[in-house]
């Protein structure tokens, strides 16, 4: 059987072998709690509570500011302390709602369903709705917009993003060993909003052990498989997952729905299993603590909400002192210079390194050998692109398809010459799309 | 705040390879012909070597000197330069012009229009063709490798178009016991270097694949012993033709970035050499074939910009 991938994509060191064995752990959170209220893709959700109010583990504290938006549930019992601006790992400040937990972790009610199989789509879409469920790989997108596409009946693929390209992380990894139940119950479930379509799961060959204990619970389902893809990053970008998978392209202005796919990530599905068979709204997740300056690299099913610098007490600590510490992977996290940052629904790693390998190097002049052009999961010409971005060249940028930029970081990645390539693409996109904003909406 | 980490935009780790690791490389690959050459040569040859990269290593250490530039000779690209220039000359070069060469190159050709991966021809060719010009009897004196003794002798390329295919030795012209430049006369050294080349992922087969089967079908068809293979393959190892399609036509900063416009820019130098070949004053014609080339590459890139993943030949039509 010959593995599936796309052309271009880069081999990083996978560093995984630090938390892969490390079997999920639950960390109860002490304190204050901080709930940003932007932790999705679209309208940031409207607070519900207000300064001095007592709430319960799994209340609703702010309701979703639109259709595209998502409630945000606290994760604790306690008091909210205060309602302001916090900085969070994007380095945005966010209005936030502050709760000190009393260590109680008093619940209110969850409302379970005992055959899941008797709701109707109308219902299943709701409880996820209702559950704050977003995409919990990263992106953050409201999984209740990406169920309800235009026309159910033309999907085709339901994949299952079980790459885990990025290195360092196994937060998947293990979920996929140790929930594999919640896994494929959660992708029955969305199954049952599609009736065309099969589910796949997508899981690259540096996890044979999660590609066999899969295969054995979907036995027999003629509706679910599992299709082994090459390690390589980035494997779990949504384009280069759905080629894979399926041999379809799609491009910057389509869905993956336009393709006849949905993609959800492992974290999301499992969560959309807790939102309908439990009735559970997302409170807490499974994030990976590594890298070679904790002490011990874990896996931690934990509240969100949770301040960073409990995760890492929790790992034991530092044994060295880190010089750069990571939201998410190395090649598409954002570095943090403080770890006084909340967790959110989206937080899916903290990387403590001691070693920055940007700060070590120079960047010295692009001598267009075109490393960056073999590494593009896009086909772009990326050392062109960041020209054009240095000369503010818009039209160029257009031209050379700029905007169908991923932000992967493979060209920074293996430019020899250590140029911000990446960097400098991203933010010529932001510049270009917001003037196409602006031309809008004149 | 009690402490504070590094901050920087994303991807946070990056591969080992260096610019300068690429040029070692390079310089790597260029060793077994190098070595070919002195050994055929003997020590002018490597006179000549030391001459030109030193005067290539220190045009560019002055030069940002005195332009205020931040240093640059540790890219090691100069001594790159110097090298494959050195290696296009012919061993009885007096020293004084290959010290000229090195300063055109390095200066003229790539630190005025701005240094390393600025320049738009190839630095070593630019020199290469200037010092043809001005020194034209000294450029093209040549004298054969150990087999003559240092006798003056014709270069393979030229007995093949004076006196027909019958006067060359094509197993000669392999092995490189010819006349020619320092670096230019063995074709399976330059080979072994080729292959080093692709082994360390320096370069890959667009620009010299296509360069080749280009010419090579173009002197099958076109040239002067139409329609015979042994003719191609001669002509394939005589003269810079094997040095230029790996080592010069491939040069990154020279050459287009796009994939498509790799095979194009190959296919033009091909077409570039075998009409000088066969229709020049000239048996020669590989460096003249890829400066020019080189001028055209704005062009090729125009043209050959990449459809992006995703993006379907009909959507662009559409527009």
């Amino acid at each position: 059987m010959g593995l599936k991938t796309f052309s271009g994509g880069v081999h990083p060191y996978e560093g995984k072998e630090l938390a892969k064995d490390s079997a999920i752990k639950e960390v109860l959170p002490k304190g204050v709690l901080v709930f940003p209220m932007s932790q999705h893709i679209g309208a940031p959700a409207t607070p519900i509570v207000a300064v001095g109010d007592t709430v319960l583990k799994g209340q609703k504290i702010a309701e979703a500011g639109g259709f595209v938006s998502s409630p945000i549930y606290s994760s604790v019992s306690g008091t909210v302390k205060k309602i302001e601006k916090h900085r969070v790992a994007t380095g945005d400040f966010v209005n936030s709602i502050f709760i000190e937990s009393d260590d109680q972790f008093i619940e209110t009610g969850f409302e379970e369903t005992e055959d899941v199989t008797k709701l109707s789509k109308e219902e299943i879409i709701n409880k996820v709705k209702e559950a704050g469920v977003v995409g919990m790989g990263g992106a953050g997108f409201p999984t209740h917009v990406k169920l309800s596409p235009k026309e159910p009946e033309k999907i085709e693929y339901i994949i299952a993003n079980c790459a885990e390209c990025e290195p360092y992380l196994t937060a998947d990894y293990r979920r996929m060993l140790e929930n594999t139940e919640e896994l494929v119950d959660g992708m029955k479930i969305i199954l049952q909003l599609f009736p065309n379509a099969k589910g796949v799961f997508g899981v690259e060959n540096n996890k044979m052990d999660c590609v066999e204990k899969i295969n054995e619970l979907i036995k027999g389902e003629d509706r679910l498989e599992v299709c082994p893809l090459v390690t390589k990053y980035p494997q779990g970008g949504e384009r280069q997952l759905i080629y894979a998978v399926t041999g379809r392209a799609i491009n910057s202005k389509m869905l993956p729905a336009d393709a006849g796919c949905i993609v959800d990530n492992v974290e999301t599905i499992i969560a959309v299993y807790n939102a309908v068979k439990h009735g559970l709204p997302v409170m807490k997740r499974v994030s990976t603590v590594t890298g070679n300056a904790i002490k011990n690299p874990s896996n931690f099913l934990y509240s969100i909400g949770t301040p960073y610098q409990q995760l890492v007490d929790a790992a034991g600590g530092f044994i060295m002192e880190p010089k750069k510490i990571i939201s998410g992977g190395p090649m598409m996290g954002f570095s943090m210079f403080s770890l006084d940052i909340p967790t959110t629904k989206t937080s899916s790693s903290i990387l403590c390194m001691t070693e920055d390998a940007v700060s070590e190097n120079e960047s010295i002049a692009c001598i267009n050998c075109g490393r960056c052009v073999e590494a593009c999961p896009e086909k772009l010409i990326p050392s062109r692109l960041m020209k054009f971005s240095e000369r503010n060249l818009m039209e160029d940028f257009e031209k050379w398809s700029g905007l169908e930029c991923i932000e992967c970081g493979s060209c920074s990645y293996v430019c020899p010459s250590k140029r911000q390539v990446a960097q400098s693409i991203k933010t010529m996109k932001k510049l270009v799309l917001a003037e196409k904003r602006k031309q809008q909406s004149k | 705040m009690s402490e504070t980490y590094q901050v920087s935009s994303s991807p946070h780790v990056r591969e080992k390879v260096t610019t300068g690791n690429i040029m070692l490389y390079v310089i790597i690959a260029l060793l077994p012909t190098t070595l070919f050459g002195i050994y055929n040569f003997g020590w002018r040859a490597l006179l000549l070597i030391v001459v030109t990269i030193a005067t290539c290593v220190i045009s560019e250490f002055v030069f940002n000197i005195i332009a205020k530039r931040k240093q640059t000779i540790s890219d090691c690209s100069a001594i790159v330069t110097g090298l494959l220039l050195a290696l296009n000359f012919p061993s009885t070069l007096p020293i004084w012009e290959a010290v000229i060469g090195g300063f055109f190159a390095i200066i003229i050709v790539k630190m005025v229009f701005g240094g390393l991966g600025q320049n738009f021809m190839n630095p070593a060719l630019g020199a290469r063709c200037f010092l043809l010009i001005a020194f034209a009897a000294d450029m093209t004196s040549f004298i054969s490798g150990t087999k003559y003794d240092g006798i003056a002798s014709a270069t393979p390329l030229a007995m093949i178009r004076n006196e027909g295919l019958s006067s060359v030795n094509v197993q000669d012209m392999l092995l490189g016991n010819t006349a020619g430049t320092i670096g230019e006369t063995s074709a399976i050294a330059i080979l072994i270097g080729a292959i080093i080349l692709i082994l360390f992922g320096v370069i890959d087969l667009k620009i010299p694949g296509s360069y080749i089967v280009t010419f090579a079908l173009f002197m099958f068809l076109f040239g002067a012993d139409r329609f015979n293979i042994n003719y191609v393959v001669a002509q394939l190892c005589g003269g810079g033709l094997m040095l230029g399609a790996f080592f010069m036509a491939t040069d990154y900063v020279t050459s287009p970035i796009t994939p498509m416009g790799k095979i194009v820019f190959g296919i033009c130098c091909g077409l570039l050499t075998g009409i000088f070949r066969c229709f020049g004053a000239n048996a020669e014609g590989v460096s003249f074939a890829i400066i020019l080339s080189n001028l055209l590459v704005p062009l090729i890139e125009k043209v050959t910009i990449p459809r992006a993943f995703g993006i379907k030949k009909e959507a662009k039509k559409n527009e």
